[in-house]
């Protein structure tokens, strides 16, 4: 079996994420880092490629060209290979955009089962698959947190506003999986190694059918409204202490 | 312009955020309708009218049964070109952020997500966007028409205006991709006793940094002392630490009390529309940089496992003294 693994490089949320006021994207010319969210559809792609002892997991991602060390991490992990759509007439890109170019690169890849992430860590978007299986004209099933696979057909239970269900879809189709489906595995040393020689495929936009034009817009940023003042304790020793004083101040205690 | 809302429906009833956002779009210029699609839904069709709009087209169909996204594309689809609709609205639900994506494409539309809310300017809309853990308000445009938009959680209030609408059933036409997936075993959630989040004044609830489910005794103790209510993130949830009836958030419950403290939880988006209009956010976190000290009046930053205790101990001595 063939798995696609649809990824996002963003930048890491430890030295922080801002939007570059000037063009109202956010700014990705500090360090990227897969996003978490998408390192379980990774996992869980590797888990189903070694319980059937054979296939192949390909991991696809668009954005800029330094997302490419971001995505060597996969590779570590122990995806097969990797493909990049980088260009900068994606600069700006929405769902549109994104969906016909990921549609584009999985085209060319015919893989039976495509994965993503439930959300993205920086754009808040949690519907890219739904967008994606449309151009494809595949089921999709999303929020999974159990995922089988059986001759032929996918089954996931998830969550949803109304509790626990399961939804079955024939192959080829596209799931996106929650963070609730498995703990990531930690690069090996000796992956990380073997990592280097792992096929690393850029595509431009002519490869993946051009660019479909952003249909949305940023117009203006501001400041979110005040909420109060915000204290905060950062010594744990006394903290306990802290927090009853805090409640008795506020007549919740 | 003429604005269509989804309107969401589970057990025979609309769903609250529909119906606000139904109230929210009837304010706007033009003229709003709505549309609901399922199996047997007449009458939630019909009492909908009483939030706004003109017209609620009902989809009634067998083969709409099972909450899917992909048959209600081609619905929505189908209303937008016969209709000519230049809006479509959600209020976000796992439901209907599928529904709304695939329906972008179908279209070639644009999309904008987790908007708080909606303004008119001149013959356009620009929607209000929090990002970034809510730290930069966005405004956001469409280019062309259809324009999509998804709603966060909690935006609105549902405002009956007393009208009544008209209700038109529609011709349902379902594209082939769109009938493959199928629900297999629908929705069941175990209901557990206790005292109930959505009543108590104070609510302590527990999330992934709690390490594991022996966590949950941290928060019961704590819950226990304050005389509150436990709660639980859905990353928890659905790792099957607690149980569902539980859960805080988009796809769990919405709560308002006195006093939340969040024990252990980074604080995503989806886990704080269901408690940001609590009344006071204490949060204990070991991370600095967790989301949810964004929104917590107190943030406490450090080990659960020492804090948490000690705390219970000092709100007990104090209760019994």
């Amino acid at each position: 079996m063939k798995i696609a693994v649809c990824v996002k490089a963003v930048p890491d949320s430890a030295t922080g994420r801002r939007i570059d006021p000037a063009s109202g994207r956010l700014d990705r010319a500090g360090d990227l880092a897969v996003s978490d969210f998408d390192l379980h559809p990774v996992e869980e792609a590797l888990r189903l490629r070694d319980a059937a002892g054979e296939g192949e997991v390909v991991v696809l991602s668009l954005g800029p060209a330094g997302a490419a060390d971001a995505i060597r991490k996969t590779l570590a992990m122990g995806a097969d290979r990797s493909v990049l759509i980088s260009d900068d007439a994606f600069a700006g890109a929405d769902l549109v955009t994104t969906a016909h170019a990921l549609a584009g690169a999985l085209g060319r890849e015919e893989a039976d089962l495509v994965l993503f992430g439930q959300q993205s860590a920086d754009g808040d978007g949690a519907c890219l698959w739904a967008a994606v299986a449309e151009v494809l004209q595949r089921p999709a099933i999303s929020q999974v947190a159990e995922l089988s696979v059986d001759a032929g057909s996918v089954t996931g239970r998830r969550q949803t506003e109304y509790g626990y269900e399961r939804i079955r879809a024939p192959l080829p189709a596209v799931v996106a999986v929650s963070d609730a489906i498995n703990e990531p595995r930690y690069p090996s040393l000796k992956g990380i190694m073997g990592a280097k020689s792992k096929p690393q495929e850029t595509l431009g936009s002519a490869d993946v059918g051009g660019v479909q034009a952003a249909q949305t817009t940023v117009i203006a940023l501001s400041a979110p409204p005040e909420r109060g003042d915000r204290r905060r304790l950062e010594d744990g020793s006394s903290a306990p202490e802290g927090i009853v004083e805090f409640l008795v101040e506020r007549r919740l205690l | 312009m003429k604005t269509l809302v989804f309107l969401e429906h589970h057990d025979g009833a609309v769903t609250k955020p529909s119906l606000a956002l139904l109230s929210r779009a009837a304010r706007l210029g033009g003229e709003t309708c709505g549309v609901i699609a399922g199996s047997g839904l007449k009458e939630a069709a019909a009492s909908a009218g009483a939030f706004g709009g003109s017209v609620i087209f009902a989809a009634d169909d067998e083969r709409l049964a099972a909450p899917l996204p992909q048959p209600r594309v081609d619905v929505l689809a189908g209303l937008v070109r016969d209709e000519g609709f230049d809006t479509v609205l959600f209020a976000q639900s796992v439901l209907a952020s599928d529904i709304a994506a695939g329906l972008a494409l179908r279209l070639g539309a644009g999309l904008n997500w987790d908007l708080a809310d909606i303004e008119e300017d001149g013959e356009t809309l620009i929607g209000k966007r929090p990002a970034l853990a809510d730290s930069v308000w966005v405004d956001v445009g469409w280019t062309a028409t259809p324009r999509l938009g998804l709603f966060r959680t909690g935006s609105f209030d549902p405002a009956e205006t007393g009208g009544s609408a008209e209700v038109r059933d529609v011709t349902v036409t379902l594209e082939p991709h769109s009938q493959l997936a199928e629900l297999v075993e629908p929705a069941t959630v175990d209901e557990q006793a206790g005292p109930s989040i959505e009543e108590a004044d104070v609510v302590v609830a527990g999330g992934r940094g709690l390490g594991g489910p022996e966590g949950f005794a941290l928060v019961e103790s704590l819950a226990e002392a304050l005389g509150g209510a436990v709660a639980a993130t859905r990353a928890v949830v659905d790792a099957g630490w607690y149980p569902y009836s539980a859960q805080v958030g988009q796809t769990g419950k919405t709560v308002s009390p006195k006093l939340y403290v969040a024990v252990g939880i980074s604080g995503a988006i989806q886990h704080k529309v269901g408690m940001q209009s609590s009344g006071t956010i204490v949060a204990i976190n070991k991370d600095p940089n967790a989301p949810i000290f964004d929104y917590a009046d107190l943030g406490v930053v450090g080990d659960l496992n020492e804090i948490v205790p000690r705390l219970a101990e000092l709100v007990r001595q104090r209760r019994d003294a």
